[in-house]
């Protein structure tokens, strides 16, 4: 793949002797929305740092659009957007006063400027409080501001932290609506979360750290089919029959386990919701749900630090 | 195989004037700005209009009277207004410094700001010099405001040299001001909280105002021998104390400020009789021998000033950014 925006390859960063991040690889692709997943401390916001050329790398190489952040910070910078986690504005100064600073540190010329600055903020579907001052501003009104930042910078790549902790559901729903019209101008966006659900439903690839290390990488399918076992799992709820032994008997079922009152999770090598519906109600017992489960990230998070703490 | 330090590229002033104007405008329209100004007068006015007042009445022939407001302290208030800026300086540059650098890292704009293309080097040199050109303005209008009120009260235009020398008094009142801005710094770049940051200034201020002098006097007269025996012994005895008293920068301006508006100080130490042979008593030294006799003072102004910043900037590039 050689329309990679960001290269990193065995990327190490020491705290002392503690790995924060332990000769890590990494590829974005260019359009693409990547997600950084783990918990806390697991060496994202690290990993971000070291792609800005923020902290220093202890080893490994890093290139940013042909760029090295380490020797050329400030090509980096120029051309990557940067929203920090429980990001901050002068509350002093306007939101407009505030892009119009960033604007002069990118060198953006005067007349140039104003018309970007109301543009990215048009985009955000902030205009209307564009002179407003930003200590009025709300939570995910500053993370709108900070996204109206990267589009202003006309940023090649956006590195969102956390960009959706500590908003509400609608602002979630929103500040998602912009990353991905971030991805149809063409920007391949980094995001780090610890949200899952949220992140699953924007992100194209994603990679899962833990201690420093990318413990999975690809798509959320792929990630399913590895963690949890390639397999096509519904959940079933019926009652009346002893539902175990009766699907046990359908064929293709590998496995079913009780799930909460009254369900069961079925795992089987094909969509057997067919032939199971029909068992259940051929053996006298009522159905009352039967669903596809999509392979959740969630679960794909969970059972994967539950596995390595086992194995530790 | 850890890699070693490489050569960044591009300039380390890349982004230093946007920095600059921010921090300047930002100085300017602050309530604190209006705050210290206020003060400022306060403290400054009031001997400017008791010496005024004194120097009023003075009928002898004083061919430096213009230069006396700064420096004679009245009667009634034994402080010059020379001797309030001593103190009222540090407060302001204190007042202007002591946050720079946390504050920005407590309201988290500290990252954004880095991710933008500019390095660290210009967002700290532009916040010094954004408070230092506050600091002028001030102090600039201060002079200003004196040496108005001076022509209107005493009815007598300076002279161009004693405008030089009040010129040069100025620019010394500046440098002070910047050792006292960049120790502030300084202390904004090492604590996390903005009162542990003004706390830890204005207790060095404190120890400098009225703990130091003690001290190094009390040094002195602990390296002082019992019996001083000669002249000479007494003047090196007297200048250990010198040397001491000079570590704090209140004395540097203060000897600074006395040789350039008391045209007639030609030492900060005694004289011995021999030095003081063909010495016209109360004659005045031309500026330029003024200016060589306070030159060790200011170089020791803006050495202190550029130590301390140095300082600040080697462990500002070594502070993680992540809050």
């Amino acid at each position: 793949m050689t329309d990679n925006v960001i290269e990193v390859r065995g990327l190490l960063k020491l705290y002392g002797v503690t790995r924060a991040v332990d000769a890590i690889d990494l590829d974005i692709r260019r359009g693409e929305i990547f997600g950084l997943l783990g918990p806390n401390g697991a060496g994202k916001t690290t990993t971000i740092l070291m792609l800005l050329g923020l902290t220093e790398v202890s080893a490994g190489t890093v290139d940013v659009l042909g760029f090295d952040p380490v020797r050329q910070p400030l090509e980096v910078k120029r051309r990557v957007g940067y929203l920090p986690d429980a990001v901050g504005f002068y509350d002093h100064l306007t939101a407009r006063e505030n892009l119009r600073y960033t604007a002069r540190l990118l060198a953006i010329p005067r007349r140039d400027a104003e018309k970007r600055i109301s543009d990215a903020m048009e985009s955000v579907q902030l205009a209307d409080v564009l002179d407003k001052r930003v200590s009025t501003f709300s939570r995910g009104m500053r993370q709108r501001l900070g996204i109206a930042e990267i589009v202003m910078k006309k940023a090649e790549i956006a590195i969102l932290d956390e960009p959706t902790s500590g908003l509400d559901p609608h602002a979630t729903f929103e500040l998602l609506e912009m990353i991905r019209g971030l991805k149809k101008v063409g920007v391949a966006v980094l995001i780090s979360s610890h949200l899952l659900d949220r992140v699953q439903s924007v992100c194209d690839r994603v990679a899962l750290f833990n201690h420093g290390k990318i413990a999975l990488m690809g798509t959320v399918v792929e990630l399913a089919n590895k963690v949890l076992g390639a397999g096509h799992p519904i959940l079933v709820e019926a009652s009346g029959i002893d539902i175990a032994a009766a699907l046990r008997g359908v064929e293709g079922v590998q496995t079913v386990v009780a799930e909460g009152e009254g369900g069961w999770r079925v795992v089987a090598d094909r969509d057997v919701r067919a032939s199971v519906a029909q068992r259940i109600v051929s053996s006298g017992g009522s159905l009352t749900r039967l669903a596809d489960l999509q392979p959740s990230l969630e679960e794909v998070y969970t059972r994967y630090f539950q596995e390595q703490r086992h194995a530790a | 195989m850890l890699r070693k330090p490489a050569q960044r590229e591009g300039s380390p002033f890349t982004g230093l004037s946007p920095v600059f104007m921010k921090e300047f405008a930002d100085h300017l329209s602050s309530a604190r700005m209006m705050v210290l100004m206020l003060f400022v007068l306060a403290f400054g006015a009031f001997p400017v209009a008791s010496s005024l007042q004194q120097l009023r009445t003075v009928t002898e022939q004083d061919a430096f009277l213009f230069l006396r407001i700064f420096t004679s302290a009245p009667d009634s208030l034994p402080i010059s207004f020379v001797f309030a800026l001593n103190f009222i300086i540090p407060i302001m540059a204190i007042g202007l410094g002591f946050d720079a650098v946390n504050s920005e890292f407590n309201r988290r704009t500290l990252s954004r700001v880095l991710s933008q293309p500019i390095y660290r080097d210009a967002l700290l040199l532009g916040k010094f010099l954004g408070g230092l050109a506050t600091l002028a303005v001030a102090l600039t209008a201060l002079w200003l405001i004196v040496f108005g009120a001076g022509l209107l009260l005493l009815g007598l235009p300076p002279r161009g040299v004693e405008v030089a020398r009040a010129a040069c008094f100025l620019v010394t009142a500046i440098a002070y001001g910047g050792v006292w801005l960049a120790i502030s710094l300084l202390f904004s770049v090492i604590f996390r909280s903005t009162a542990t940051s003004a706390l830890c200034s204005l207790g060095l201020w404190l120890f400098f105002f009225l703990l130091w002098p003690m001290i190094a006097s009390a040094i002195t007269l602990g390296v002082a021998p019992s019996q001083i025996r000669s002249a000479e012994e007494y003047l090196a005895i007297e200048q250990v104390g010198l040397v001491l008293a000079r570590f704090s920068p209140g004395t540097l301006f203060s000897e600074a400020v006395v040789g350039l508006l008391n045209p007639e100080t030609r030492t900060f130490a005694s004289m011995l009789p021999a030095q003081m042979r063909g010495v016209i008593q109360g004659a005045p030294l031309p500026l330029n021998q003024s200016l060589i006799l306070i030159w060790p003072q200011m170089t020791g102004l803006i050495a202190g000033m550029i130590v301390v910043f140095a300082a600040a900037y080697v462990i500002f590039q070594r502070e993680e950014v992540r809050a």
